[in-house]
């Protein structure tokens, strides 16, 4: 099992929806972010391109935060979903300083948070929070390995790229181009 | 290269937009980490090399301060934790895939060690030392008798600890100027080079300020070599390494790295070292006290310049 979320820059509209579900559904304290969307323009004027992108965690099949951690807190479970056991953490800011995503951040409580797929939810059979509430349905999660997944299929008929694989990281974010 | 204007909805506290997680607590610690492995470290080899009457200030008087400069070091790294109180989670695990991990072990060892030495040489140093307890003395004379196996682990233990304050940033791979593993041997030789430039402050024996005015120099001399050598991988590199080392050829670190760590820290201190080898009359606290300004100056530098390094999108 492997899972993996694609996002379909063609379809986000940049409504930064997943942000507030995933605050909601996480509560994620005020001022901070499991989620967000990036705005990215390209080229050379006047042939422009703007890209909408929902990142978060990239759930790295070799994640470097897992392996910095020096408590054992940043751990990998089923399917590959990186997490940080909060009792465990010391707030070193370790993993903060190897993530290339900077995707987590110091709770105010005092452990390092970060987006994990809604494990609580995928756990029961559910989608996470940001992909059940997308109003044009550009993300798209499920298992890799398994061939009829919606995301297997979507990466297998779309082009795709991933962020700063020059990082060696490995992640699991596939952004449909 | 395709350029991209990035905006992004993330404004998380501390990581953006440029991150800084890591404030004065970390340099500070890896600053005093490192003079301390220096002075432990000559103080064990020169004592496994019987010079201990030839050197008593490296060998007895200078592992004096050690013990202080680790708690002041341990209590930084207390302060820097966001969960402090679960501290003592670093010692329910042992992951040799993290350096801190492995740095965290290393001060286990290395703290009550500075803590013995000290102890087995106040009676020497200080000849109305009374432990008042038969209990001390007894664990004294233990000691003493294992002096050379103290030695020997202080000696490895030393080593490890100078290289694991590098070692501890090149391990994140998401900043690229940190990602160089020159920078263990760099903070190394730069923590040696502080040992022996106290142990030239506190002597007051004209060999030994000599030979560790001698040492000085020529760590000095190693550590613009691995400097070189750090910027000759980071410009052959990728761009983002290119882009890191640009911090310190033509960016906001450029003054602060080439003034203070490399001509005030480095150059002047060695100079004036070596006109005083040749018989010009320097007070030696000037060189020392530049030595010191310009380790901690690297390793603010450092930790800073690092968190401003990343990758592109």
């Amino acid at each position: 099992m492997r899972y993996a979320m694609a996002i379909d820059t063609k379809k986000c509209v940049g409504c930064n929806d997943c942000v507030v579900a995933c605050q909601i559904e996480n509560k994620v304290p005020e001022g901070f972010c499991r989620d967000w969307v990036v705005e990215a323009v390209s080229g050379t004027y006047p042939n422009l391109e703007l890209e909408y992108r929902s990142e978060r965690c990239h759930h790295c099949a070799n994640a470097p935060c897992v392996r910095c951690c020096p408590t054992g807190s940043s751990h990998i479970v089923e399917g590959g979903i990186v997490l940080v056991d909060h009792d465990k953490c010391i707030g070193c800011g370790a993993c903060i300083a190897s993530c290339p995503y900077d995707a987590r951040y110091p709770h105010p409580d005092g452990y390092v948070d970060k987006c994990t797929f809604c494990i609580h939810k995928v756990r029961k059979g559910e989608q996470p929070a940001c992909v059940s509430v997308c109003p044009t349905n550009c993300l798209y999660f499920g298992d890799l390995d398994d061939p009829n997944s919606e995301v297997s299929k979507k990466i297998k008929e779309r082009k795709y790229k991933r962020l700063k694989t020059e990082a060696g990281t490995d992640p699991q974010l596939y952004f449909l181009i | 290269m395709e350029e991209e204007l990035i905006i992004s909805g993330r404004m998380n506290d501390r990581v953006d937009p440029t991150l800084n997680i890591w404030h004065w607590e970390i340099p500070f610690y890896l600053f005093v980490g490192g003079l301390a492995a220096g002075i432990l470290f000559f103080a064990a080899f020169y004592y496994l090399n019987g010079k201990e009457k030839d050197y008593p200030t490296a060998v007895k008087i200078a592992p004096m301060f050690t013990p202080f400069l680790l708690i002041l070091g341990l209590i930084a790294l207390f302060l820097d934790l966001n969960h402090k109180l679960y501290f003592w989670r670093l010692y329910t695990t042992i992951r040799l895939e993290s350096p801190m991990s492995w740095g965290a072990w290393t001060l286990m060892v290395v703290t009550p060690l500075s803590f013995i030495w000290s102890a087995i040489h106040l009676k020497e140093v200080f000849p109305k030392w009374d432990w008042k307890f038969e209990v001390i003395n007894k664990l004294e004379q233990f000691f003493i008798n294992h002096k050379k196996h103290l030695a020997w682990l202080m000696a490895v233990f030393a080593v490890l600890l100078g290289i694991y304050t590098g070692v501890l940033l090149r391990a994140f791979n998401a900043r690229p100027l940190w990602n160089t593993s020159i920078l263990g041997p760099l903070f190394l030789a730069s923590g040696l080079s502080a040992g022996a430039a106290v142990v030239v402050l506190l002597t007051k024996n004209e060999l030994e300020r000599k030979l560790f005015s001698k040492i000085d120099i020529i760590i000095i001399v190693a550590e613009l070599f691995f400097i070189i050598h750090m910027f000759m991988g980071l410009l052959a590199s990728t761009q983002v390494q290119i882009e890191a080392a640009q911090l310190f050829l033509d960016g906001p670190y450029t003054l602060p790295f080439w003034i203070f760590v490399v001509f005030l820290g480095m150059l002047v201190p060695a100079l004036l070292e070596f006109l005083e080898l040749r018989g010009q009359r320097i007070p030696a606290v000037i060189p020392v006290a530049l030595i010191l300004m310009g380790n901690v100056m690297l390793r603010f530098v450092i930790v800073y310049a690092g968190q401003a390094s990343r990758y592109l999108y």
